[in-house]
């Protein structure tokens, strides 16, 4: 019997409350948590997909310092979809003492994330007019879900994760003089603390479900914590989730202008063009440390996958990138 | 001194016969990983080229920038050790330099396509670029 028999017949016991489960896959985002696609059928006969999201091997840690676990980001899940977040309905949870082991099921919303079908295919063209106004819309209302609905969470603002990314990347020992020079840049220009709000901590594209018409869903929640509302407004600006289309700001679909006008229209506070300059340059720091990381599961043999290896070479974008910060005017 | 082919005509063989023979006849995980094999091997053959001269004019740079002495790589431990102490500025045209060149020069290697890189040719460097 395979792992993944194994597994169909642990969630069969565990979800025979709401119904016969079918077509057990193993999706391939996500490399941090398990995410499984499956059909649910109930008893009334009626098929639907379904999203499983699961901690490997059932532990209930989180898989890094800056993630949460399943079972908290379940938690923000349904306070945001309870809120009217556009981001999926969570139908079913489980501890880590259960069969299934810490996961939950949350429903499958069609559409597309992957980022260049986004920005290239002609479906999309509407979309794609619209999609930096509405995230704009949205992060404006996840910034302000009020805290008694969320559990809690840690806070991190703009001078803790400096500090926890440098540890990071001085543990490597490799040197990167773009990245000594990014901390220093960032290092005198920190913004003043916020009233902490919600924050996704990975709003990009990429972890967008985007339909025709515009945005769905938004999805990958792990990241969640407290800290400064700018700081997702940066990241989907941040030009390698551009995707080559760097003359559009916002996630290569649209303009910076569209997003802050949107973000204000909800509600949001006022940040300006500088703020999200500063989260941006952040922002490449961050995945340049980040791509340090992943290669660093070849080295250690953890993963000896030929992309393990390979997404080292792409921190060298990231300090190409906070080079045309720094000294030059672009990427905003 | 080794025979022909030169490591690069090798890696250029093999990258070729992934993209033209393999991936074909793959499908799902097994096509992606070998599209992510033949790019890397993309970047081991720009490296082969490209590499050595990078090599030769980012230390000439970091010898006049630090007046020291030493390899790459101990060069590049005391420029980082500067920048983080203070004892070079943020600013100091030198260390501007020194930087859009070698990073230029670096990602033509890993990633010669990437938009932040014709964005600095064009805006750091004052060269005009297709």
């Amino acid at each position: 019997m395979t792992q993944d028999d194994t597994l169909q017949q642990t969630l069969q016991s565990a979800l025979a409350t709401l119904g016969a489960v079918s077509g057990l896959t193993r999706l391939s985002g996500g490399a941090s948590q398990e995410t499984w696609r499956l059909t649910l059928t109930t008893a009334e006969r009626q098929s639907q997909t379904m999203i499983l999201r699961r901690t490997p091997g059932g532990r209930p840690r989180p898989v890094s310092e800056t993630a949460v676990t399943l079972d908290v980001e379940a938690q923000v899940l349904k306070a945001c979809h309870q809120a009217g977040i556009p981001c999926p309905r969570v139908v079913w949870t489980a501890g880590p003492d259960s069969e299934a082991g810490s996961a939950y099921l949350m429903d499958y919303v069609p559409g597309e994330t992957i980022p260049r079908k986004i920005l290239r295919d002609p479906e999309f063209a509407e979309a794609r007019k619209v999609l930096a106004h509405q995230c704009g819309v949205v992060l404006a209302r996840i910034h302000a879900m009020p805290l008694s609905t969320l559990p809690d969470l840690n806070r991190m603002e703009a001078a803790g994760q400096l500090r926890q990314y440098r540890d990071i990347y001085d543990s490597y020992d490799y040197p990167h003089p773009v990245f000594e020079l990014a901390f220093k840049w960032l290092e005198a220009r920190l913004p003043e603390s916020t009233d902490p709000c919600l924050v996704h901590g990975d709003f990009r594209n990429g972890n967008l479900m985007v339909g025709p018409e515009g945005l769905r869903a938004v999805l990958d929640w792990e990241l969640v914590h407290m800290g400064n509302p700018a700081e997702d407004l940066g990241w989907i600006c941040v030009n390698s989730w551009r995707f080559g289309q760097s003359q559009n700001t916002v996630g290569g679909f649209g303009s910076l202008e569209s997003l802050l006008k949107g973000y204000a229209e909800a509600g949001g506070r006022a940040i300006s063009p500088e703020e999200v300059r500063f989260w941006i340059a952040f922002g490449s720091l961050k995945w340049g440390i980040m791509c340090m990381t992943m290669y660093k599961a070849f080295e250690t043999g953890a993963d000896a996958s030929v992309e393990r290896a390979a997404i080292g070479r792409r921190a060298s974008e990231t300090e190409v990138d906070l080079l045309n910060i720094i000294y030059g005017t672009a990427l905003t | 001194m080794m025979d022909q082919p030169s490591l690069a005509e090798i890696i250029r063989a093999v990258r070729t016969f992934l993209e033209t023979k393999a991936i074909g006849e793959l499908s799902g995980h097994t096509a992606f990983h070998a599209r992510v094999a033949a790019n890397a091997l993309a970047i081991a053959e720009r490296e082969v080229t490209q590499g050595p001269q990078a090599d030769q004019n980012e230390t000439a740079r970091l010898k006049a920038l630090l007046h020291l002495e030493g390899n790459l790589e101990t060069l590049n431990r005391a420029l980082c050790a500067s920048i983080r102490a203070g004892a070079i500025a943020l600013d100091d045209p030198q260390l501007k330099e020194h930087l859009t060149a070698s990073t230029i020069a670096k990602v033509a290697i890993d990633q010669p396509a990437y938009s932040g890189l014709q964005i600095a040719r064009s805006a750091l460097t004052g060269a005009s670029h297709p």
